[in-house]
């Protein structure tokens, strides 16, 4: 992975001190917190319904053993004890006091690490496949052009008061994990014309009150070009996206006022004026960087070991483990472990710091020192070898982080909602924990099979109830909180917007509505193998609406679907 | 304004001229961008230089603006978080040559200068009481270290990816 050299160490520190400074004239009262709140924002620091909570950015998910010692060392001396991942692939913490963030970020320093630009109207953190560099399916490492879009997007000057913030992702590999269809730029390496990797660049995706599937601006652009093109799109945003309207001032609402074809005229005429060699990387930076992220060095070794087929044999929860949290790494004889950080019950994301500790013990003994931070709250150890998946499970066990249910319907993505957001129309902590305990039980999970299930507490969607198989959303009715069904969303490749089922439901009758729609899913698919996904794109929504809204309609043979098509 | 910042504080010479107030027959003026495209006699007779004031909005026409003319251009930040003139004072640095001051106006406070200064603006008309004070007693709060090329770097063609200013 990265690691600083002095440039970047002393950029950072410098950025520390300039900081502090800023606090103490906001505690001085030199400024106000109007003029205070956009540079504190660009520092990470929020100011929420109880306390300040820092975000801290852990660029595109990667973290050293180290570091994630020190988050946990900070969630112990600053916070209560704990540490909040967030979908951006950060860690935010929510307990925190004004005149302690300068240190905070003095200690983070120290590990190579900072919370600039997770807030404010900037370009935010980069994300990206959380199985970078190890999946076998990859085209080509993402992580470089991560760090690469990192370094260029630091404090730079032009884009750091943008009509609104701004979000980019990028993929590697032939199954897109991190979303990019939902960003306000996508970055998928593919093959391109001469056998090249190069970049497909999709533009104006997005969640929030208006979530939109990004469109391509660009298939083939050139790897080197990447930083220019960039530029463009941004200058052509900074310029001419909305200031008027909080709520349109994405740059999908751009994209969509002037068209894709208007939208990248405009981005090319800009590129064509840029200086693109003053601006674009030079190839020995980009060699530098790449260095960084040579493979591990992994001998290949059987891809069987009889210590783990027999723990399988024996221990049930071992198995369910392997089936469901355990993954192909491109060396054999290897895997990657997904620590899902979603135990029923929990709040979804939330690590202690004693669990933080024990993550970063594993990953220096078995891990080669790498963790990663999942888009969906959780963490994996992507370089684990078979034979030693016995001790790290063993380890997590220990820790209390060996739920089995990644990517299952318990495994879910959840905004801090009522309970700590000031924008929230209701709680989506304890509709998390509630609903995944009432599908905690690992053979009916496993039954229902791969389901994203997302709850956002207001229209914000910081939750990404829309691109959720079964996305929920917090609305306000009549002062009590109520909250909205969409199905069919999806993040991956075949991106789709949720579409909402019908009037809210009160929180108590929520857990009841989702267990009818999963009926309905488990009764109409196909077969054990189709998703809940893939039945509901087959069936649509009527039959999930009857039995919600009219259930007597069922049993008249659901002749409803074909009345309401219409 | 009798003052302006411009690495220290300095007297103010630019006097900004309304469209509906007549231009004077001497001093240095800054006009609307509309006012300046219309052109005319009025600033032939000039003694003294003309600069323009734009808005957030308005965009340079490279062919027609004639700016090798200009000595001034003073871009609006109506508000600290409108970051539009960081935009146009790039463009108008880097694609439109212009090599004559860049002045910032409006909510331009201390820790948005350094920020600035990259983007090739080079002086600020500032109001802020406390930004005035601090900058009358210390240096700039900027960072030295950039990951990006500063504008002066790119007139230069120096290729630059990590840089530090020079203090
Ligand atoms: S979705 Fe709404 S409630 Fe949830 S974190 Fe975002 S703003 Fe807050």
């Amino acid at each position: 992975m990265y690691r600083y050299d002095e440039f970047d160490q002393a950029f950072v520190e410098e950025r520390c001190r300039q900081f502090r400074d800023q606090v103490e004239r906001r505690l001085k009262g030199d400024i106000s917190e109007d003029q205070f709140k956009p540079l504190r924002l660009q520092n990470g620091l929020y100011l929420q319904l109880h306390a300040y909570m820092l975000r801290v950015a852990v660029p595109y998910g990667v973290l050293s053993a180290r570091q994630l010692r020190k988050l946990g060392e900070i969630a112990r001396r600053f916070d209560r004890g704990f540490g909040h991942f967030t979908t951006r692939q950060n860690i935010q913490f929510n307990w925190i006091k004004l005149e302690e963030a300068p240190d905070i970020l003095d200690e983070l320093a120290r590990v190579g690490m900072h919370a600039i630009q997770t807030s404010g109207n900037c370009i935010r953190n980069t994300t990206t496949d959380p199985f970078a560099g190890v999946a076998i399916d990859e085209i080509e490492d993402p992580r470089v052009w991560a760090e690469i879009i990192r370094q260029w997007s630091t404090i730079h000057p032009e884009f750091l008061f943008l009509p609104r913030k701004f979000k980019i992702a990028i993929t590697g590999a032939a199954e897109d994990r991190a979303a990019i269809a939902f960003h306000d730029i996508g970055i998928r390496i593919v093959m391109g014309k001469e056998g090249r990797s190069e970049f497909s660049i999709y533009v104006g995706g997005g969640q929030g009150r208006t979530p939109v599937v990004a469109s391509l601006i660009r298939p083939f652009l050139k790897k080197e070009q990447l930083l220019s093109y960039l530029e463009a799109i941004l200058r052509v945003y900074n310029l001419h996206g909305r200031r008027d309207n909080l709520y349109k001032s994405r740059i999908k609402i751009l994209v969509k006022a002037l068209g894709i074809e208007e939208f990248k005229r405009q981005v090319d005429e800009e590129w064509e004026k840029l200086d693109k060699p003053s601006i674009d990387l030079p190839i020995e930076e980009y060699e530098r960087i790449a260095a960084y992220f040579e493979p591990v060095n992994l001998q290949a070794a059987p891809i069987q070991n009889e210590q783990v087929t027999a723990r399988e044999k024996a221990d049930p929860a071992f198995a369910a483990f392997k089936r469901n949290n355990v993954f192909a790494h491109r060396v054999p004889g290897h895997v990657s472990v997904a620590i899902a950080l979603k135990e029923p019950g929990k709040i979804p994301g939330d690590a202690s710091a004693d669990q933080m500790d024990a993550v970063a013990e594993l990953a220096e003994r078995f891990g080669h020192d790498e963790i990663r931070v999942t888009y969906s709250q959780n963490l994996v150890l992507p370089n684990i070898a078979l034979s030693d998946l016995v001790a790290v499970y063993d380890g997590l066990v220990a820790a209390g982080l060996c739920s089995a249910n990644f990517e299952l319907i318990s495994d879910i993505i959840a905004c801090p909602g009522l309970d700590y957001c000031n924008l929230a129309n209701a709680r989506a902590i304890p509709i998390a924990q509630d609903i995944a305990k009432r599908f905690g039980e690992q053979k009916k999970a496993e039954d229902i099979g791969p389901l994203r299930f997302n709850i956002s507490g207001c229209i914000n969607a910081c939750g990404h109830h829309h691109s959720g198989n079964i996305g929920i959303l917090g609305v306000d009715k009549k002062g009590t909180e109520h909250y909205q069904i969409t199905l069919g969303g999806s993040p991956g490749d075949d991106a789709s917007i949720g579409s909402i089922l019908g009037p809210s439901f009160p929180a108590e009758d929520l857990p009841e509505a989702i267990e009818t729609i999963v009926a309905i899913y488990l009764e109409k698919r196909e077969n054990p193998k189709e998703s809940f996904l893939a039945t509901y794109r087959r069936i649509g929504k009527e039959p999930f609406k009857d039995a919600l809204y009219n259930p007597n309609a069922l049993n008249s043979g659901g002749q409803s679907d074909a009345l309401e098509e219409v | 304004m009798s003052e302006y910042y411009r690495g220290g504080f300095l007297e103010d010479t630019w006097v900004y001229i309304n469209d509906d107030a007549p231009v004077p027959e001497t001093g240095n003026v800054i006009v609307s961008l509309t006012r300046w495209r219309a052109g005319g006699a009025c600033f032939s007779d000039l003694q003294g230089q003309v600069g323009v004031f734009v808005e957030p909005d308005d965009v340079f026409h490279e062919h027609t603006d004639r700016l090798s003319k200009l000595s001034l251009v003073s871009l609006s930040f109506p508000k600290f978080s409108d970051g539009r003139g960081y935009s146009q004072a790039r463009m108008l640095r880097e694609q439109l040559g212009f090599e004559g001051e860049i002045r910032g106006r409006g909510e331009i406070l201390l820790d948005q200068i350094p920020l600035m200064m990259r983007c090739g603006i080079d002086a600020f008309e500032v109001c802020h009481e406390p930004t005035i004070a601090a900058l009358k007693s210390e240096a700039l709060p900027g960072i030295m270290h950039t990951y990006q090329s500063p504008v002066n770097d790119r007139f230069g063609r120096l290729r630059r990816w990590r840089g530090q200013i020079q203090g």
